[in-house]
């Protein structure tokens, strides 16, 4: 054997050779490849939890994913698409209840003394009586309600416009801001919009629902109706409105859901 | 004598294998999303043949109480599953490799013929080329499977601004349905896929890594048929290609 002059002709590689080379190759990098996605994939699963804030609860590198993909689908946005509504005798008799926050938690609460807060800067704030409320022109929705569980339900709502009600209480300019939140009374319910959503025109708050004033289990007196958004942001019994540049603080987007939840 | 054919492109499996733990992420993440509102099932004259899902397989699989996780893991991952899925389309497209997996008009009645074959009834297998019809045909539905996969899944992902595939979908209810649906369709044809694969052996299974097959050809002179092949059978030591 003298392997120094075996280097230097280059014999063609037999059909041997060249199966075993390919093989070698495509296989180690199969593997390697393999090991790296496997690696990926128990970083992302152990990723730390994000530092609990507007947002909270979920994988850090998966709240950025959830953040990333809101500002995309947000390019789809327009106020010109609207919900499908439906006939009033498609509307469900019984409108299903999934959760109470906010409300069954509030034993103080007197729907007697009840006014909207509206938070116009630091020290000041309107307050509106539910007749003024209702006195203002009336839209009704009927429309497929869609939970974040999976589930939906056409029902049937009426109230006034989002938008009629700034453009009524001269709250143009605060609408300007990037967001608006809502809180219950008790603050123990609270959700952020952003504001296209703000001012989707079958964004209400509501006050009737099946032609009848809203129960205390849907949100009594005021609650917002917004399809846009699953139900999770249809805040009921609407305590405070408030108005800023920066996400207010969303209940769920603390338990690890998409702050945007948009339809 | 052994040649090595050509069979897979390496984007056909790149996207192969991209696919295989994406999708397995996605249906994982889509049963946390499921299991907060699991309400499909199939039943005759109201009596329940199969719930999806079991309480068992709920438990197993550590379903309950993720919801959350589930769409935050769904809605990272549906990326990478429509990307690799359109790389892999437009790939098939625009090489022509689409010629050998789309169905020809006989694929339908050959299929037939294989589906009795590998079921050991009929002896003979119709002449094929890179598929067979049964191939041709599995391979494009799934491909069409994950078209509407991400089509329903947009469609009850965005039902008020895409409100046109929602409509195409048939509306928000039965575009879930389809979506769940495309999914239990997903794991049935992984069990006749491995099954099939564990049957056609070795080589079939190394040309999706490697993209290629070894291949016995018939040598130049006749003569030497049996000579030549005992003698390249002793030079593998009798490793089996078929």
């Amino acid at each position: 054997m003298k392997p120094t002059e075996q280097k230097k002709i280059k014999k063609p590689l037999t059909i041997e050779q060249k199966i075993k080379r390919r093989n070698f190759i495509s296989f180690g990098a199969f593997f390697a490849l393999g090991g790296g996605a496997a690696a990926g994939w128990k970083w992302l699963l152990n990723s730390p939890e994000e530092n609990a804030g507007i947002t909270g609860g979920t994988r850090a590198p998966l709240r950025r994913a959830l953040n990333k993909t809101e500002l995309f689908f947000r390019n789809f946005f327009s106020n010109n698409h609207l919900v499908k509504t439906y006939p009033k005798e498609r509307a469900a008799k019984t409108i299903r209840v999934n959760s109470l926050i906010g409300i069954e938690d509030d034993e103080d609460f007197d729907i007697k003394n009840w006014k909207l807060e509206v938070k116009i800067s630091q020290s000041k704030s309107l307050k509106i009586g539910i007749e003024e409320i209702k006195a203002l022109p009336k839209t009704e929705i009927i429309f497929d309600f869609k939970c974040v569980e999976g589930w939906d339900q056409i029902q049937h709502w009426a109230g006034v416009k989002l938008t009629d009600f700034l453009l009524h209480y001269k709250l143009d300019a605060l609408v300007e801001k990037n967001y608006m939140g809502l809180e219950t009374p008790n603050g123990e319910y609270y959700i952020g919009l952003e504001r296209d959503s703000v001012l989707h025109p079958q964004t209400i708050l509501a006050y009737e629902m099946n032609g009848k004033p809203i129960t205390n289990d849907h949100g009594a007196p005021l609650r917002l109706i917004i399809p846009v958004k699953y139900g999770i942001k249809n805040l009921k019994r609407i305590g405070v409105m408030s108005f800023s540049d920066q996400r207010p603080r969303d209940y769920w987007a603390e338990q690890g859901y998409d702050y945007y939840s948009g339809l | 004598m052994k040649e090595i054919k050509e069979k897979h492109a390496f984007l056909m499996r790149w996207t192969h294998w991209v696919n295989f733990p994406v999708l397995t992420v996605m249906i994982w993440s889509g049963l946390f999303i499921y299991w907060a509102n699991d309400a499909y099932g199939i039943s005759i004259f109201g009596f329940t043949l199969i719930k999806f899902f079991p309480e068992w397989f709920y438990t197993y699989f550590h379903i309950p109480q993720r919801l959350a996780e589930g769409m935050a893991f769904h809605f990272l991952f549906m990326w990478f599953f429509f990307i690799n899925g359109l790389l892999y389309i437009a790939y098939t497209i625009f090489s022509g490799a689409w010629r050998e997996l789309v169905p020809k008009r006989n694929s339908f009645k050959e299929a037939w013929q294989v589906l009795l074959h590998d079921l050991h009834i009929r002896k003979t297998i119709p002449p094929q080329k890179k598929y067979n019809a049964a191939q041709r045909i599995a391979y494009s539905a799934i491909i069409l499977m994950g078209v509407g996969s991400v089509i329903t899944g947009l469609a009850i992902y965005k039902p008020v601004q895409l409100y046109w595939l929602c409509w195409l979908c048939g509306g928000y209810h039965f575009a879930r349905i389809i979506h769940f649906a495309l999914t239990i369709g997903y794991v049935l044809f992984f069990v006749i896929h491995i099954l099939q694969v564990v049957l056609a052996g070795w080589n079939n299974f190394r040309s999706v890594v490697s993209g290629f097959e070894v291949i016995e050809t018939e040598p130049q002179i006749r003569d030497e048929k049996t000579l030549t092949a005992n003698h390249a059978e002793n030079e593998t030591n009798g490793a089996k290609e078929n």
